[in-house]
């Protein structure tokens, strides 16, 4: 085969690949005056994928999630969204409104609105000002919110100020209010820290059944979860992949075992 | 020698007047340049005298001179005054003086001359000694008309163009530049060769150039030398005198006026914009005292202070206090007052900012728009009490002596207290610095500054970095109370005319660090004072206002902003 | 649920609050018109004034809350709204002036004569007209305030920082309208009015007639914020209050709410300042100055903000307590009491007195509702409303 077709064959497979992937994040960078969060960092998902992402505390986690949901935008680097939006020149809301949703590390629900208000704000609608001026709720709207409720547990708490929840209560809302918004692709920073093993079990099953329709990403330092969520796992070191694979590889990758996960 | 009236003027009185003096070969006149008035033919007499370099005091043939005073003959007096002039007696310029000043006493019967002083005294003309016994009964003045003013004027001129004294001499010779008295030349010319003051040589040949530009049979040559004189001289005088040339000038010598009054002109408004640059420097250094406490708090404690401007306010009223103090109590101590006030408005301003923080600031962590609120309705009750205590009106705050005056520098002035303001401004600024570098307490400001509950957590008490913070804020604007007090009025509204300022330095500088405060402080002073002259006060500060919102698009944060994750306010 | 959406923004302390103030509409005006000087029931008409004072105020303090309250955007130069407000109806009382003035011009007001001006500046056309003068009312402190807050929020200038933005702008204001060449009087203002809408503005009749309008303006305001709050824009606003950058990661366009909210805003704080002028009879720049500003968000955090009535009410509050202090042997003290209302209520009563009430019945019936779900007593503490 000709040098010439070689490469438009390797060109295509590149660009199936690339079309194939809903995140795709080529040598991102990012510093903090001086300090690289994230360092050349490689990393796409595909669509209807589940990941999970670990790694020690400065990998770049948080930082990761923060260039792609637009919080922080990247020095260097390439990150397309669905192989058609760059999301670097894109600010917070219109990626939200592209269909990207993020929970974080520590619960942010509106504390003094209720349950039900919370999942209210954040189903998936008009979010223009003029029309939420006007905004009657429907009754569509709200057998999905009842579904939601039903989904969290937390039907009985609707009429609840979000601000009286327990920890765990509140990491649930903010999974519901995702699954309100509808994105297609969910951000999930460590869900299960703080929650019993119950909880843990709980949630696990939750984002299994929540990857049905959608894509996730979840970062978390619990091994256990990971291993519950059962999917491929990505390690993240200073501002880098290190390893990638399942559980199992990744776990007994000599370089992650050496900087994370210890002997 | 007696006096006669001589209607015509000419050339008898010459040889009459001349012929008295002993010692002297008898003056040939040569051909005079005709002038059309009698005060013109007197200087002419009096620098034909001086050409002859007649300067000895001669209390004999100023006797004689003074004798054509006794008869108060308006002609008499005027060769008189000549006479007078010519002598070259160190009395001259009294006895032309008390002339002027309708001072000059004669009495007709004594043919004596007297000059009386305020107090009705009279001294003897000649020597200046006081009379012995009682003054003649005839005395009278010597009575002047305006052309004998003139005369005067001139005579006088030329008498100090060649003073003994160095600043008579300079100022004799400004006089002549403005006059441009045609008949000063050949004294000028004199004046110039003999002179040996660098800067009175320098006006003397201004004056000579003036002189030049403006006499009809000069010819090109010298008036292009002369526009060049008056080119160096390079100020507003200058540029009115080119500007002012007689018509029928040639062409090349207009042209030449006018390119010199345009290189004046720029470089004139090269002096103005250095000026309005110190001036901003001036008030730079001020906002930069005013702002930096609050920079500081606001950078450690995220809280705005509003009372931030009476803690100043506090500082220059401490500076009155002592003042008050050392002028009744210890009125020596006076050029001390300031170095006393520093330290106990440091004190005293930091005390009570320690205070405020203790009772109010700490049980609004986290919530810096009601500490907002409450600092200031502190502020009204600060303002209020010390309007109760001292009153409402200004209060006299006073420079000690290397405070005052001025000096030139180049084409501007610059005042002595600004100057020791600007000096201080950057002494604090660098002790701050130092503070914060190099010290246990610095350290631990900076960490509570960058992350608060990582500092927490590295054991350094928060609570008490705070207290010490607001304490150390609250100290800087009492000192810089004590700075304003110097060049503003002390008044309980002191603090709100800064507090404006302040907020707009620390919103455009940033918080980060301190350099932001020193940048911001200074660009918004020389912006400031650039504006003014073309906007004026009010424009140019609405202009700086808006250009700041503006500003605040690009940076948010200010200029030298903290970034990173951790920073979320 | 579809419920009307008025009906629904009604709860007991609007339904309250609205009764009230329509009842001072209709009792003030009765006790002194209707009732003779004599009777002790009767209303002196420098009081109708006053209390027609107080009700502007109350509005403006309604267009603070809903921006601070519910958005959490402290404005501190919200009385540049009220001021701009305020001047546009004095333009227009100042032409209404006509040939009645101290030089007589017809068209020329007596300030401008004083000044040697020729002729009317370009922005002063068209204020002879009641419906246009109506217009630059609420357009002008609308206008500006559209485009303050599309820069600041834009560039995502909030808390502290705008706070004193909003006091930089309001400065700058007084500073311009204190120059007589501005052409609006300089520092005497505008006053001297004759009348309104051919009404003599100081005649028994018009002073309670513009009471009652500014009661009724009240009412509708509280209507329409009301409205707002209740509706999903107002719970936006709250999310946005609450958590901004959740508000952002959600979707929602926040500057355009924040832009939105804070030109509304400004419009009923413009319509309380040109209310506000022919009851009082003057507006001059002092109206701009920022402790004005000030001193109207402490009347909202006495009140209560975040509940619209208690804004009115600490309107009312701070203002009487003010009138009664200043005008007595206590004057001197007026401001070390004001000043201590500010500390006091941010320290001790943060959320204002309806707020505390909300507050204390709302702990009552959680506690009860909580015992009675998880057999527990006491639930987590309720949150502070946030900044």
């Amino acid at each position: 085969m000709k040098i010439q077709e070689r490469l438009t064959q390797a060109e295509n497979r590149l660009m199936e690949v690339f079309n194939r992937t809903l995140i795709y994040m080529e040598n991102v960078s990012v510093s903090f005056d001086g300090f690289k969060a994230l360092n050349n960092l490689s990393f796409s998902v595909e669509p209807g994928e589940m990941r999970a992402i670990i790694g020690p505390n400065g990998a770049g986690k948080t930082t990761m999630m923060d260039v792609i949901t637009g919080k922080t935008k990247p020095d260097t680097g390439a990150i397309i969204f669905d192989a058609i939006h760059d999301l670097a020149r894109l600010d917070e809301t219109e990626i939200a409104a592209l269909g990207v949703g993020r929970k974080f590390q520590k619960p942010t629900v509106f504390e003094s609105h209720t349950v039900f208000d919370n999942l209210e704000l954040a189903l998936k609608a008009d979010r223009r000002a003029r029309a939420s001026l006007w905004w009657q709720e429907t009754p569509d709207e709200h057998r999905a919110i009842d579904e939601i409720l039903e989904i969290t547990r937390l039907t009985r708490l609707q009429n609840r100020l979000a601000g009286r929840l327990s920890h765990g209560q509140k990491q649930w809302l903010e999974i519901g209010m995702l699954l309100a918004q509808d994105p297609k692709l969910l951000l999930v920073d460590e869900p299960v820290a703080g929650m019993t093993d119950t909880e843990t079990r709980q949630t696990a099953e939750l984002l299994k059944e929540i990857n049905r329709g959608h894509t996730v990403v979840v970062v978390e330092h619990d091994m256990t979860f990971v291993r519950e969520l059962g999917v491929k796992v990505t390690c993240l070191h200073e501002g880098s992949v290190l390893a990638e694979g399942t559980i199992d590889q990744v776990s007994q990758n000599e370089r992650v075992v050496e900087v994370y996960l210890g002997r | 020698m007696a006096a006669r009236r001589d209607p015509d003027g000419g050339t008898t009185r010459l040889s009459t007047g001349e012929a008295g003096r002993s010692g002297l070969p008898p003056f040939k006149p040569g051909p005079l340049p005709m002038c059309s008035s009698r005060a013109c033919l007197i200087v002419l007499v009096l620098v034909l005298d001086f050409a002859f370099g007649c300067f000895t005091a001669r209390a004999a043939s100023l006797v004689d001179s003074l004798a054509h005073f006794t008869t108060d003959d308006f002609d008499e007096t005027a060769i008189g005054i000549s006479e007078v002039a010519a002598s070259g007696s160190p009395r001259a310029e009294a006895i032309i003086r008390a002339l002027e000043n309708e001072h000059l006493m004669f009495s007709a019967e004594k043919k004596t001359v007297y000059i009386q002083n305020d107090d009705n005294k009279l001294f003897d003309a000649a020597s200046g000694l006081p009379i012995s016994g009682d003054p003649p009964d005839d005395i009278d003045n010597v009575h002047i008309n305006n052309r004998l003013r003139g005369t005067i004027d001139a005579v006088l001129g030329g008498l100090t163009l060649l003073s003994s004294d160095r600043n008579k001499r300079f100022d004799a010779a400004q006089a002549v530049f403005k006059s441009r008295e045609l008949g000063t030349l050949p004294t000028l010319e004199k004046a110039i060769a003999n002179e040996t003051d660098s800067r009175n040589k320098r006006v003397l040949e201004e004056a000579r150039a003036a002189i030049i530009l403006s006499k009809s049979d000069a010819n090109d040559a010298q008036k292009l030398d002369a526009i060049g004189v008056i080119q160096q001289r390079g100020d507003q005088d200058a540029v009115g005198l080119l500007a002012s040339l007689p018509a029928g000038t040639s062409a090349p010598v207009a042209k030449a006026a006018a390119s010199a009054i345009s290189s004046i002109e720029n470089r004139l408004a090269i002096w103005d914009a250095i000026q309005n640059a110190w001036y901003g420097l001036s008030l730079g250094s001020v906002l930069l005292l005013a702002a930096i406490g609050l920079a500081i708090t606001f950078g450690v404690m995220g809280v705005i202070n509003m009372a931030h401007g009476e803690m100043v306010m506090i500082g220059a009223y401490v500076t009155f206090v002592v003042q008050e103090e050392i002028r009744t109590n210890f009125p020596t101590l006076f050029d001390y007052s300031l170095a006393i006030a520093i330290p106990l408005a440091f004190i005293v301003a930091g005390f009570v900012g320690i205070l405020i923080e203790r009772c109010i600031i700490r049980f609004l962590y986290g919530r810096p728009l009601e500490t907002l609120l409450a600092t200031w309705g502190l502020s009204l009750i600060l303002q209020q009490a010390v309007r109760t205590v001292f009153g409402p009106n200004n209060r006299e705050v006073g420079n000690p002596s290397f405070m005052s005056g001025a000096f030139d520098l180049g084409g501007i002035t610059i005042t002595y207290n600004r100057l020791w303001i600007i000096c201080f401004a950057l002494g604090v600024f660098i002790a701050l610095l130092g503070l914060l570098r190099f010290t246990r307490f610095g350290l631990e400001m900076r960490a509570v500054t960058q992350n608060r509950s990582m500092a927490a957590s590295m054991g350094i008490r928060t609570s008490r970095v705070d207290a010490l913070t607001f304490g150390l804020g609250s100290g800087i604007a009492g000192i810089a109370g004590v700075a304003l007090s110097q060049i503003d009025n002390v008044s309980p509204n002191l603090g709100q005319g800064y507090i404006i300022d302040s907020f707009m330095v620390v919103v455009f500088g940033g918080v980060g660090n301190l350099w932001g405060t020193f940048v911001g402080s200074f660009v918004l002073g020389i912006a400031n004072k650039f504006l003014e002259p073309y906007a004026g006060a009010v424009l140019g500060k609405i202009t700086i206002l808006i250009l700041i919102i503006l500003f605040i698009q690009k940076r948010p944060r200010g200029m030298f902003a903290l970034r990173g994750r951790t920073v979320e306010t | 649920m579809t419920s009307h959406i008025l009906i629904r923004s009604l709860d007991r302390d609007a339904r309250f609050f609205l009764i009230a103030v329509a009842a001072i509409a209709t009792v003030v005006p009765v006790l002194n018109l209707g009732l003779p000087e004599s009777s002790p029931f009767h209303v002196p008409t420098y009081l109708v004034a006053l209390f027609g004072k107080y009700i502007c105020y109350a509005l403006l303090a309604l267009s603070i809350d809903l921006i601070w309250g519910y958005c959490g955007i402290l404005s501190l130069g919200h009385g540049a709204f009220f001021a701009l407000g305020g001047y546009a109806m004095g333009m227009y009382l100042m032409r209404q002036i006509g040939a009645r003035g101290v030089y007589a011009d017809p068209i020329l007001p007596d300030f401008m004569v004083f000044l040697n001006w020729k002729s009317l500046p370009a922005y002063w056309y068209g204020f002879q007209h009641f419906a246009y003068a109506s217009l630059m009312v609420v357009l002008v402190p609308g206008a500006l305030a559209f485009v303050f807050g599309w820069f600041a929020f834009r560039s995502r200038v909030t808390g502290v920082y705008f706070s004193i933005i909003t006091q930089a702008l309001t400065y700058a204001l007084m500073l311009g309208f204190f120059r007589n060449d501005f052409g609006f009087g300089g520092n005497n203002g505008l006053t001297d009015f004759k009348d309104i809408l051919g009404f003599n503005v100081q005649a028994v009749a018009t002073r309670n007639v513009l009471f009652s309008i500014s009661c009724i303006t009240l009412i509708l305001s509280f209507l329409v914020c009301r409205a707002i709050v209740t509706s999903k824009f107002g719970k936006v606003l709250i999310a946005i209050r609450d958590a901004e950058g959740r508000a952002r990661f959600l979707g929602y366009r926040v500057e355009s709410y924040k832009v939105l909210v804070f030109t509304l805003s400004a419009c009923i704080a413009g319509i309380a300042g040109a209310l506000y002028v022919p009851q009082v009879g003057i507006i001059n720049p002092s109206e701009f100055a920022p402790s004005n500003s000030i001193e109207a968000v402490i009347w909202v955090a006495v009140g209560g903000r975040g509940t619209l009535t208690g804004a009115a009410i600490g309107a009312f509050l701070v203002n009487y307590a003010k009138t009664y202090f200043t005008s007595g042997a206590l004057a001197p003290y007026w401001l070390f009491m004001l000043g201590g209302l500010f500390i006091g209520v941010t320290l001790f009563l943060p959320r204002g007195i309806v707020g505390s009430l909300h507050h204390w019945a709302g702990l009552r019936r959680d506690r009860i509702s909580a015992a009675a779900e998880d057999g527990v007593t006491a639930p987590p503490p309720d949150p502070q409303p946030a900044e």
